[in-house]
């Protein structure tokens, strides 16, 4: 990414007040979401207001980034052609295999040079949500020069193996590991799961502490309330960074 | 674009509008705008004149359109209504 | 002529008078003059409770053309204005002035007089929108309404501008001889700072209860020596809508993110402080700014000196934590409130005047630190509309809105940007009711302007990373998201006068054109 993205702050792509107001909590990206917070009946109005809104809003300041629906439905390539030409800063993709991705990167190259934009100017997010996916990370970020970082979403991930999440979060960690050293280890960024409890500041520092020191790179936000929490905790962590080296 | 059934796209929520668009026996567009008194005062317009271009930008004709406002500003106001006709259209 | 806001006025405006134009904050102050009072002496042996509210319109003679007043604690559930009138009005009672504090929906009764000819006048702090605003509006009231500020209202009382004839006081306890007091009875409101005035300059005063207890009334507020009768009714208001069972914190992200950027600014502009004074307003992104005040203050340890105003549970709840030392109360907004007002001496009463009328030695205004405001607009020049909404319709009014901006050191007006389709901040307000020389600073959830008259602040955060930007800047940022909102045509006929808290005209209401 261009910029450190601490924080990642996700919105529903349907709901105006919410597209109009997420730049204001100064996240680094936020992701607009087609899928997951949009209901099926409105995920072709929620993809025009996207689009109209990335014309028309001042997002000059936040990397935007597009969650689309799955490629395996019908609305995740839709997604994709309709807010490609207002030139998002990347696209976020749920259940992404290497071949998604390389596909997706085909389209996109195909835009770009359509539109005039500069070649690989659009990026692409994984999302880290299924087994097969956390199993395959390694494969899938290295599948395009356009994967500058990957999501982990733990909600789904424990769904799909079965497993509570705990606000302590035990149960994630091996995923945790697993995907921060793959994406450490490919050079790109690396965006832990977010913090469900909207109103627990304290448990909200204290996971993003431990994402932290897992290696993540940044922590994605569900409310804008959690952004200015998770800024501070990895800006504190930068400063500490160099203080050990010297004792190295 | 031939609006062939009774649409809707948007909210009642704050910042968005809800538009209906039906087909309409006569040529032309026809606009009902709804919303606050004040935003109808200062705005209205404004917000007339972005429904209105944004249908003949999409070609729609003999159509109905019905927008309540609940304070949009003119993206969703335009994104709303490309969806109603679009909705309404196939 | 145009006044020191800008406004252009007439010389003169018929119902009201002479216009003084504004000239400036701080130009009224200097030598003043109370007004002597005139009253009825009570020798030993005579009672003062009467039969009913009819006998007591008797026993004051009350006139056609006279001013009454109506100072009032009670909000949204006061009965006293409607059972008074409806009484005034079955006798045929005729151009009455009437001066109230508040106007609130549950006095649309009033339209009807209004229409009819028995009120002709009409003055309040606050009128909130409804009936009574829309009659103002349509031009019904034979003189224009006049607004003024808390501190404007006695400033007026005492200096005899605003003479009352007969004030009608609601006190939610009484005993037989008008000993008063707000903090006992079923419609306990508290403080009775706003009629304070009231019962010292009006010729006469009746009390109206609905709790008469046994001589005497303690803790007194307003004692018998300015009250001439007392009358018992079954109800002076409805306890719902006097006091808010909890008001809270916003939970509108926004509303928070503001709170947490004013707060941020208050502390590095080193205004958190051993012996801070501060003030909020009670809506939900002004008590959230409280809530990050007392947070800060308790990370470095500081004790305040004060918080005033209208007076929450929250602002309680930081005394007792040893946040401040004490708490001055012109209103009380909720049970807590009052039962803090009541039974701990740290929590101090004031009188309307006391709170912020320019004409006194000293109003507690000059001791503000720190001053949080809301603004329904506020212009390039930082001056602040809490009194008509954009399309120029009362819904408000100054309440103690100039009186703290123009004393405390730092006032802050906190609000969004825009608010749904509407820009907050714009080129010009719709109506002046703060003067911009009084606000010191703007924050909304997407920048922060400081005015620059106060060239010490911008010196001060100059190496701020807060998202510091000219208050042009966002006049932009909201008008490219709204659009340039057309202006409101208006007709040249004047519906409300606008004092500042010193008696000159800020601004008038005028009818809008349909």
């Amino acid at each position: 990414m261009q910029k450190n993205a601490r924080s990642m702050y996700f919105v529903s792509g349907n709901e105006p007040k919410m597209l109009q107001n997420a730049p204001v909590f100064d996240p680094d990206s936020i992701v607009i979401d087609l899928a997951r917070r949009v209901p099926a009946t409105e995920k072709d109005s929620a993809r025009i207001l996207v689009k109209e809104a990335l014309r028309f809003l001042d997002y000059s300041n936040v990397e935007v980034i597009v969650r689309i629906n799955p490629l395996s439905s019908e609305y995740g390539l839709k997604d994709v052609k309709t807010i490609a030409p207002v030139k998002p800063y990347a696209f976020m993709i749920p259940k992404a295999r290497a071949e998604d991705i390389q596909a997706l990167a085909n389209l996109l190259s195909e835009i770009e040079k359509a539109q005039g934009f500069e070649e690989e100017s659009i990026k692409l997010i994984p999302m880290i949500d299924n087994i097969v996916g956390l199993e395959s990370v390694h494969s899938t970020i290295n599948a395009s020069s356009r994967v500058t970082a990957a999501f982990l979403n733990a909600e789904d991930l424990a769904a799909d193996y079965g497993s509570k999440r705990t606000k302590e979060g035990d149960e994630i960690l091996y995923a945790r590991s697993k995907v921060s050293m793959a994406c450490r280890a490919a050079g790109i960024e690396v965006i832990d799961t977010p913090y469900m409890d909207i109103n627990d500041s304290e448990g909200l520092e204290m996971d993003t502490e431990k994402a932290n020191l897992l290696g993540f790179t940044g922590k994605a936000a569900i409310d804008g309330r959690q952004v200015e929490t998770i800024n501070i905790v990895f800006d504190a962590s930068l400063k500490q960074a160099a203080f050990p080296q010297t004792y190295i | 674009m031939l609006v062939t059934k009774t649409a809707q796209a948007g909210s009642t929520a704050n910042s968005d509008v809800l538009i209906t668009v039906s087909p309409s026996e006569t040529p032309g567009i026809h606009l009902q705008l709804k919303s606050k008194d004040v935003v109808l005062k200062l705005f209205g317009e404004q917000i007339e004149k972005v429904i209105m271009d944004k249908a003949k930008e999409l070609g729609a004709d003999n159509v109905t359109i019905k927008a309540e406002d609940k304070g949009a500003l003119d993206y969703t106001i335009r994104a709303r209504l490309q969806a109603a006709l679009e909705r309404a259209s196939n | 002529m145009k006044n020191a806001a800008g406004v252009e006025l007439p010389e003169f405006i018929k119902g009201y008078g002479e216009v003084k134009p504004f000239a400036g904050a701080f130009a009224g102050y200097g030598q003043v003059r109370k007004v002597a009072v005139r009253l009825d002496s009570v020798q030993p042996g005579k009672t003062k409770l009467l039969e009913s509210i009819d006998e007591a319109i008797e026993k004051v003679n009350l006139r056609d053309g006279m001013t009454i007043s109506f100072p009032s604690h009670l909000r949204n559930g006061d009965y006293v204005i409607n059972q008074v009138m409806e009484v005034i009005a079955a006798k045929g009672i005729r151009d009455l002035h009437l001066a109230a504090t508040h106007i609130f929906p549950i006095h649309e009764p009033l339209v009807d007089y209004i229409k009819r000819g028995v009120v002709t006048g009409l003055s309040a702090s606050y009128i909130s929108p409804g009936a009574v605003a829309k009659a103002i509006m349509k031009g019904y009231l034979k003189n224009p309404a006049v607004l003024r500020s808390h501190g404007g209202r006695p400033r007026a009382i005492e200096g005899g501008e605003l003479h009352i004839d007969v004030a009608f006081i609601g006190a939610p306890t009484a005993d037989a001889y008008g000993n008063i007091n707000g903090v006992q009875g079923k419609a306990a409101c508290g403080t009775l700072s706003y009629g304070i005035a009231d019962a010292e300059y009006a010729d006469k005063v009746v009390v109206i209860t609905d709790n008469l207890v046994p001589y005497p009334a303690c803790p007194i507020e307003i004692s018998q020596d300015y009250v001439d009768y007392v009358v018992t009714v079954d109800s002076i208001g409805d306890p719902s809508g006097i006091v808010s069972g909890t008001l809270s914190v916003t939970k509108d992200p926004v509303g928070l993110r503001i709170a947490s950027l004013a707060a941020q600014f208050i502390d590095e502009a080193g205004y958190i402080k051993d012996g801070m004074s501060f003030q909020s307003g009670a809506g939900g992104t002004s008590l959230a700014v409280t809530a990050e005040v007392r947070k800060r203050m308790k990370e470095k340890k500081v004790v305040g000196s004060f918080a005033a105003g209208g007076v929450t549970g929250y602002i309680v709840d930081m005394m007792n934590e040893g946040l401040f030392r004490s708490v001055f109360d012109v209103q009380c907004f909720d049970l807590k409130a009052i039962a803090s007002y009541r039974d701990n001496p740290k929590h101090q009463g004031m009188s309307g005047s006391l709170y912020g009328n320019p004409n006194t030695k000293g109003a507690l205004v000059n001791n503000l630190d720190i001053m949080i405001l809301g603004a329904t607009e506020i212009d390039t020049d930082f001056n602040v509309n809490v009194i008509t909404g954009s399309d120029g319709i009362i819904m408000g009014g100054s309440g103690g809105h100039n009186d703290t901006a123009a004393g405390s050191k730092l006032a802050i007006i906190v609000t969004n940007l825009i608010k749904g389709r509407l820009p907050v901040v714009k080129s010009k307000v719709t109506t002046v009711a703060t003067p911009g020389e009084t606000v010191d600073v703007l924050v909304t959830e997407r920048g922060i302007a400081i005015n620059p008259r106060r060239s010490d602040l911008i010196e001060k955060l100059k190496d701020s990373a807060l998202p510091l930007v000219p208050i042009e800047t966002l006049r932009e940022m909201a008008e490219r998201l709204t659009g340039v909102p057309k202006p409101i045509p208006f007709s040249d006929e004047i519906v409300a006068v606008v004092e500042y808290r010193d008696g000159s005209v800020i601004d008038v209401v005028k009818k809008p054109l349909d």
